[in-house]
């Protein structure tokens, strides 16, 4: 009979000590459990990051050869980067890019459009109101919450060292 | 305490399985009975599919054991959805008495030994057991959206789409449950929700060790020896855990979760998970198994991580569970 047993052997360390103690079974899980492979991670997100960072420039000359004014374009491009991470993520695309890229779509303002629609998409039959416009903001609310609050910190700040100058 | 349950006529007469694509890509397709390439399997949500699928198991089950719902005197059945809401809402239409359970993946075992227990008790003849799990549905309420553009760490698992019935009555077959054994929840100390396959592993080691010491039995008592979805991180564990005390387990012991997927080839990390795991492999395979002789002595252990969203976020540790099944060839 052929079962397909897998006799690998348990690789990486052995568990020594008191396998009962917690502590000691944790460390012993959390050593021998395979690391993601942050070089070729870091390397691809650095790769795809730096590619959408080129496109947003691109986009920027664009805009300023249409005759945009620098702070304009600078608008225009996050709209732009925005849409398209939005559209790409519509069309079932953003997340195979996502996973292949990790930080280098997440970090762009891509990654903020993917964690809006994401959610938006996967709760639709939740209904309009209570799906759609509820949970879209399940991942990126926290940098809803971060951004607003940090630009809130600024304007009083700048406030006060505008006074002060004066 | 009580430990190892033995059963003298209880009978498995039948089983089906219905599964999604990425298992019908897997080593195993050929022993379901239907592979939908549709994910919504034609409804308009992933709930509504996995409610889809339980009830295209059922029909499945009962059209191959020639027996119509009103044959039935119960369905124990579970997933993995808040509220049991897949197992309930897919059994509907039936009209049968239904229990609905929750063991998270170790529920098909825990549906086992609960209808066992109906039959040998005299509460039923004849009862259904069902379990699902559906990828879909287990990202969109446990992880993030499927259009989500995320990396998963290397020993997280893949949600098995599937869903898996047997058919159990004391009408005699060639294969019964010969004894079982409920798990205790074992609690490892484990926080991350991406390695199951650790949180649960030592529940596994707890169960085989009780059950070994209280059934008489060796593991080379056994043709088949599988854990339900530890994945080849736990299924390492497990067996690091019991290469000292269980000699000759490693001969026999597979897990479900990985042999569900191919590991080398499809993108599944550490395997299969999920309660559809141990469910479609237990109704397809291994019945397969059993009924050709190619094994006569399976031992089932469906495992479960027990946790939700919020006790991982408030830092609490992922607890275990394994139910051991034992399924036999040949009437003794």
């Amino acid at each position: 009979m052929s079962i397909p047993c897998i006799k690998k052997e348990a690789n990486a360390k052995n568990l020594t000590g008191d396998v009962m103690n917690n502590e000691n079974y944790k460390k012993y899980a959390a050593d021998r459990a395979k690391r993601s492979a942050s070089a070729l991670n870091c390397t691809k997100a650095f790769a795809v990051g730096g590619l959408i960072c080129c496109l947003g420039q691109a986009l920027s000359n664009l805009f300023i050869s249409l005759g945009a004014g620098e702070k304009d374009a600078g608008t225009l491009v996050s709209v732009s980067l925005i849409f398209l991470g939005g559209l790409l993520t519509g069309i079932g695309v953003f997340d195979k890019i996502g996973k292949f890229a990790g930080a280098g779509t997440l970090v762009p303002i891509t990654g903020f459009a993917n964690a809006i629609a994401a959610p938006a998409i996967e709760n639709k039959t939740e209904g309009f109101i209570n799906g759609v416009c509820t949970k879209m903001f399940v991942i990126a609310g926290p940098v809803i919450v971060f951004g607003t609050l940090a630009s809130a910190v600024y304007g009083v700040i700048y406030y006060v060292l505008t006074q002060v100058a004066q | 305490m009580r430990d190892i349950i033995r059963f003298e006529n209880i009978y498995v007469n039948g089983g089906s399985s219905v599964v999604g694509k990425t298992e019908a890509k897997g080593p195993l397709a050929r022993y379901f009975d239907l592979c939908e390439e549709d994910e919504y399997f034609g409804k308009d949500s992933w709930e509504k599919a996995e409610s889809e699928m339980t009830r295209r198991t059922l029909e499945k089950l009962f059209a191959k054991a020639h027996i119509s719902p009103e044959d039935l005197d119960l369905i124990c059945g579970g997933d993995l959805l808040n509220q049991c809401v897949a197992s309930s809402f897919g059994v509907k239409e039936f009209g049968v008495p239904f229990l609905g359970l929750y063991g998270a993946c170790s529920t098909f075992a825990e549906a086992v030994i609960c209808a066992s227990m109906f039959i040998k008790g005299g509460g039923a003849g004849r009862v259904a057991v069902c379990a699902s799990s559906h990828f879909c549905s287990a990202e969109k309420q446990y992880r993030f959206p499927l259009e989500y553009g995320g990396q998963r760490t290397p020993t997280a698992q893949n949600t098995v789409t599937g869903c898996g019935a047997l058919l159990l009555s004391g009408e005699p077959s060639d294969i019964r449950v010969a004894d079982a054994m409920t798990g205790r929840i074992v609690d490892a100390g484990i926080t991350d929700a991406n390695n199951m396959g650790a949180a649960m592993a030592k529940a596994a080691a707890d169960t085989l060790t009780r059950y070994f010491e209280s059934s008489g039995m060796k593991p080379s008592d056994f043709d088949i020896v599988a854990t339900g979805d530890l994945g080849r991180e736990g299924y390492e564990i497990c067996t690091e855990l019991l290469k000292d005390s269980l000699p000759g387990l490693t001969d026999k012991y597979t897990d479900c979760g990985m042999l569900i997927y191919d590991l080398e080839k499809q993108d599944v990390h550490c395997g299969g998970s999920g309660c559809g795991c141990s469910a479609v492999v237990t109704a397809a395979y291994f019945l397969d198994k059993l009924t050709k002789g190619d094994a006569s002595n399976v031992l089932l252990l469906s495992t479960g991580a027990l946790m939700n969203p919020n006790t991982v976020l408030q830092g609490q540790s992922i607890c275990g569970i394994a139910h051991a099944v034992h399924f036999e060839r040949g009437t003794k």
